[in-house]
């Protein structure tokens, strides 16, 4: 196991990095990912390469870049079954235009749109702008520190004013899978459809969108090894089609006069302006090295014997509070909030980072759910697969060290 | 209260010694810490939102009161790393004209390598304290 995870780690220069004089033990993969070779590769290759636009010319460099570009779309579509998926700069920019381009065909006055309390802003402030347009309200799902909903509470919800469900399938601070099939199919049942925040689900579950049977995914490249400034927005077709276009441009139309313009077909109705195609068409060497690391038996078995370790040693740091501890641990994933008494979260990660340890501090871009639960932000934690035992062991024993300096 | 029998010049000099004694950044943050610990308990009336100072990550507060010419500081923050970094700032500058702290380029702090050892915010504090005991400073040395 130990040789494996050195092969793949020298496959991710980042992680053989030094911090403070010691070697790097990257704990902030929530946040974003190290980026492998392979697609560091391709992006340089590409932005070597002359550079001709997609969609565009018929000359040799602009069909090669639309060949790229479509390349990562298409692995997009395997790596989560879907048909088709329109190109995004990130989750941020998926999830607003849903929301825009939603709320424009089905939100009126007097609608609800029904969120979690433990929203990333991303997946909140989109639906607050929305509603405020359209005089429909946001509401909340109540979320405790087990990170778990409660499904009656969730299907008594559901009334008939709610046009919509927008709910995270990994929340990034309690780290806990959401029941999305239970709940899609509550609310399936009462004809509304559900869109999915999947941008820490998608670097931790398994994501099949037709089998899951959710109306929208979205999420971004760079968490799950493809460069910043990659997205994704899944979406139901038949909703899709209804909905008006976000922004008009070039690439978005079908035939433009100076009176009118007709739309062009998904995804490329929601795609104007020069996409990120570089960009994009790295999603194919992401998902090839997301896809081996998931498939591999072996390492998934090692990243749950680290995730069952830190929930177990974490707890016995005095006075150590963890935000999302689900009573079946299989629906834990590598993502741990805490906050530990007598310490501020600036101080741990400071001193952390001293200590070569990279992990975040703060609101966590989630401050309605932080705020509920400590004054000060918190302190996470986030794995991927190419962290190690030894890594999660240095930082539990790093962190009991900076809590008994600070106290 | 006292004037202090030391110049700036000379506490901020002491400073930069006592920081070379340690060679690990750890020690120096274990130093930083204690600092905080032993900064005197703010009073409650300066512990208000008027004297909070903008763009810190954790919240710290920072109040001045002019004697004789002399400037008086009271602080807290709510993190024990931030508040170890204003008492650092408080020991070499509490009792000091107005005029001279206003004078002062606070360049001690670039000798022992603080800034660079902080997160981008956090140094945004660090700069942001700064500016706050400098515009106190000058307030007071104008008037
Ligand atoms: C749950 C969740 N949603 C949305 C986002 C926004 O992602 P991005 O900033 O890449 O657009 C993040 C990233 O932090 C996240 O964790």
């Amino acid at each position: 196991m130990d040789k494996k995870l050195a092969e793949i780690r020298k496959r991710v220069p980042a992680l053989s990095l030094q911090v403070a004089g010691r070697d790097l033990v990257y704990l902030d993969n929530a946040a974003t990912s190290q980026k492998p070779y392979s697609v560091l590769q391709m992006q340089t290759s590409l932005s070597e390469a002359a550079s001709g636009n997609v969609h565009r010319a018929i000359h040799r460099l602009s069909v090669e870049a639309t060949e790229a570009y479509e390349a990562g779309r298409a692995a997009v579509c395997r790596f989560i079954n879907a048909d088709s998926v329109i190109l995004t700069s990130g989750a941020t920019a998926s999830l607003n235009l849903l929301a825009f381009c939603f709320a424009e065909r089905y939100l009126g006055p007097g609608d609800k749109v029904l969120l979690t309390e433990a929203e990333h802003h991303s997946n909140l402030v989109p639906w607050q702008m929305a509603c405020a347009r359209k005089g429909a309200e946001v509401c909340f799902l109540p979320i405790d520190e087990s990170g778990e909903p409660d499904l009656e509470v969730f299907a008594r919800s559901l009334d008939s004013r709610v046009k919509l469900v927008a709910l995270p399938h990994i929340s990034n601070i309690l780290g806990v899978v959401n029941p999305l099939e239970e709940m899609i199919s509550i609310a399936h049942s009462r004809g509304i459809p559900v869109a999915v925040d999947g941008a820490q689900g998608i670097v931790h579950a398994k994501v099949d969108v037709q089998a899951l049977d959710c109306d929208f995914y979205a999420f971004s490249g760079h968490k799950i090894y493809a460069p910043t400034g990659t997205g994704v927005l899944y979406g139901r077709r038949s909703l899709l089609e209804e909905m008006p276009p976000y922004m008009g441009g070039g690439d978005m139309v079908g035939h433009v006069s100076y009176g009118q313009t007709t739309y062009n077909e998904l995804p490329l109705k929601f795609e104007a302006g020069t996409p990120n195609f570089t960009g994009a068409a790295c999603f194919a060497p992401a998902l090839t090295f997301a896809s081996e690391l998931r498939e591999d038996a072996e390492l998934q078995a090692y990243g749950r014997k680290i995730t069952e370790y830190l929930m177990e040693a974490l707890p016995t740091i005095d006075g150590l509070k963890l935000y999302g501890v689900p009573k079946d641990i299989g629906r834990k994933s590598g993502v741990f909030s805490m906050t530990i008494e007598g310490t501020h979260p600036s101080d741990l990660a400071q001193l952390l980072d001293q200590m070569g340890i990279a992990v975040r501090s703060g609101l966590m871009c989630a401050e309605p759910f932080v705020s509920k639960y400590s004054q000060t932000g918190m302190l996470r934690a986030s794995l991927l697969p190419y962290n190690t035992m030894d890594e999660a062991e240095y930082f539990v024993q790093s962190l009991r060290r900076a809590v008994k300096m600070l106290r | 209260m006292d004037a202090p029998t030391k110049t700036i010049k000379e506490l901020s000099a002491e400073v930069v010694e006592e920081f070379a004694v340690f060679d690990q950044w750890l020690d120096k943050y274990e130093y930083i810490i204690d600092l905080g610990k032993s900064l005197p308990e703010i009073l409650p009336s300066d512990k208000v939102d008027a004297n909070l100072i903008a763009g810190c990550q954790s919240r710290v507060w920072l109040a001045c009161r002019c004697e004789n010419g002399r400037l008086w500081f009271t602080a807290d923050s709510d993190a024990i790393i931030t508040k170890g970094i204003i008492s650092l700032l408080i020991n070499v500058y509490d009792g000091q004209k107005a005029e001279e702290v206003a004078a002062s380029d606070f360049g001690f702090i670039e000798e022992i390598g603080l800034k660079e050892n902080l997160s981008p915010t956090r140094a945004g504090g660090l700069a942001a304290m700064i500016l706050k005991i400098k515009t106190y400073a000058k307030e007071y040395a104008q008037g």
